[in-house]
């Protein structure tokens, strides 16, 4: 039935090549909890997540025995709480209620402490996002995300102005380990409704009860089959990548459909992003290196990343029934042995992972910089990344550390999965004339298609 | 319900014998099987029907490694789908 290649391949992959489903998050409505009341609401907010996500910690490690498959993360994506709790005001008693749910069930992390402000911010909105620095300080576990342009709606530079001043409010407030709280925050453009990777995961209002979304994890597949062929021309290298991202991915649509069976849940997406994490073996730097960079950052980056994420995409989609989230090759900075390696040598700077973002499927991910910084520097970089999202009509975001207290040539240490950060330098001319004017970046005209 | 047993290591006498004994002893009917010396090591895979199983996969594969635990072998229990799925169209 299976050749005997096909099977160790299989088990070497698994075993020795990092590969694993990064994610199983369970994206579910919040909508019925909406109450005016704070304590009504909290209570239905923790009540549902632990009634309808209860055995998804139980579900995932039955699946992982079953199958030999690692999962490494489960996770639950909720819908913002900027819109739960418009009608009770009480924000961060909602944040508590995501963390305490979400510690009760064992999950990793909790996502939808967000909201969309792309066209502009209701008289709540305006409220939920000065609520950011605390809720993210105070909490263990609640990631948050804030949707501050679309291709459709322009680029709110007021809010971009707001976010600049609240990622430096909140690396205040973590400072006591290098900021750390700023690694829960993503500042998007075009923010899809069924991410299911953290910190930007929420449930869009277009998405159902509850559904299970599933990421994998398997850049050290990609990069050991490459090495095996250094003969073989672009092209063939772009196969190579399609056919292993078609098994990669369909890992994932196994897993995701047996959670879905099993917890009596809509079997929702799979992301078919390649996620790295800091551990050796398991870099998208790598693969980019493996393609014929002496080094990440030199010039080709960002042709490599582009051939990539056309090829893992054109492998997964054939893989997977439904297809979703960011599904692309993720560049984050501390999550990746060989970005980590770059950024520290001064291989990579933050222009050429800019120009990167123009092809990958994320942003600036986990970017460090000087915890001296302004706030307008850091809105610049926001604005930045969302004009490359909004005319190129691609989800484009930014989850950037100002780490307090540290510079260039320091480095900050998050622990796990979320890695550590060379303190990376930024241009520090001032935008802040340019973002203090406020007001809309309207769409470009190509937005209109009807 | 269907699995692939894999176990891979430093070969020595025993091991076939060893590993199936424990796989009828959970009631488990062995369907196919290969075995191979690759690179110096022992490689052996089965293919076995686990509908009458009278354990979960996962404590299968726990018995078998304990089976083993004296010998230089890495046992896996994998349902066949997850082959199914990433090695066919």
């Amino acid at each position: 039935m299976f050749s005997e290649n096909e099977i160790l391949e299989t088990i070497d992959m698994l075993d020795n090549r990092n590969l694993d489903v990064r994610t199983v998050t369970a994206s579910l409505s919040l909508l019925d909890c909406i109450d005016s009341s704070p304590k009504k609401c909290a209570d239905k907010v923790y009540d549902k997540i632990t009634r309808v996500c209860k055995d998804l910690v139980p579900v995932c490690d039955n699946l992982s025995a079953r199958y030999g498959v690692k999962i490494v993360n489960k996770r639950i994506a909720v819908t913002p709480i900027s819109i739960v709790g418009a009608s009770c005001g009480d924000y961060i008693g909602l944040a508590r209620a995501l963390d305490r749910a979400g510690k009760a069930l064992g999950v990793d992390f909790v996502g939808g402490y967000s909201a969309l402000v792309q066209k502009g911010e209701t008289d709540k909105e305006a409220e939920f996002l000065q609520t950011i620095p605390q809720a993210l300080s105070e909490t263990d576990i609640v990631c948050a995300s804030v949707n501050v342009a679309s291709t459709k709606s322009g680029i709110n530079l007021d809010a971009v102005g707001k976010l600049g001043r609240i990622i430096k409010q909140l690396a205040y407030n973590t400072r006591e380990h290098d900021s750390i709280g700023c690694c829960k925050l993503v500042v998007f453009c075009n923010a899809v409704d069924d991410n299911p990777f953290m910190a930007g995961a929420f449930t869009g209002l277009s998405e159902g009860e509850c559904s299970i979304n599933v990421g994998v994890s398997g850049p050290g597949v990609v990069e050991y089959e490459i090495n095996k062929h250094p003969d073989y021309d672009i092209t063939g290298i772009c196969e190579l990548i399609k056919r292993t991202a078609f098994k990669i991915t369909r890992m994932g649509a196994l897993i995701g459909e047996q959670a879905a069976k099993e917890l009596n849940l809509s079997q929702g997406i799979v992301d078919l992003s390649l996620a790295p994490t800091p551990a050796v073996g398991d870099s998208v730097a790598r693969i980019l290196e493996s393609i014929g960079l002496s080094k990440v950052g030199a010039c080709g980056t960002t042709a490599c990343l582009a051939l990539l994420n056309d090829a893992v995409k054109k492998g997964g989609v054939m893989a997977a029934k439904r297809v979703g989230g960011l599904s692309g090759a993720f560049i984050p900075v501390s999550e990746d042995a060989g970005m980590i390696e770059a950024a520290k040598s001064g291989a990579i700077t933050i222009d050429k992972l800019e120009a990167m973002t123009a092809v990958c499927s994320v942003g600036l991910d986990m970017i460090a910089v000087a915890g001296d910084t302004p706030a307008e520097v850091i809105s610049g970089l926001i604005a930045d990344e969302c004009a490359i999202g909004m005319i190129n009509g691609k989800t484009t975001a930014v989850r950037v550390i100002p780490v307090y207290g540290k510079t260039v040539g320091e480095q900050a240490d998050f622990g796990g999965l979320l890695g550590s950060a060379p303190i990376m330098p930024i241009n520090t001319a001032s935008p802040a004339a340019f973002i203090n004017r406020g007001g809309i970046i309207p769409p470009p005209v190509h937005s209109y298609k009807n | 319900m269907k699995a692939i047993v894999s176990v891979m290591g430093k070969d020595r006498t025993g091991i076939i014998a060893r590993v199936s004994g424990e796989i009828a002893s959970c009631n488990i009917n062995v369907l196919d099987i290969s075995q191979t010396i690759m690179h110096g090591n022992f490689v052996m895979i089965m293919h076995v029907d686990v509908s009458a199983a009278t354990v979960e996969l996962g404590a299968l594969c726990d018995r078998l490694q304990d089976a083993v635990k004296d010998w230089d072998l890495v046992v896996h229990v994998q349902h066949d789908d997850l082959f199914t799925h990433m090695q066919r169209v």
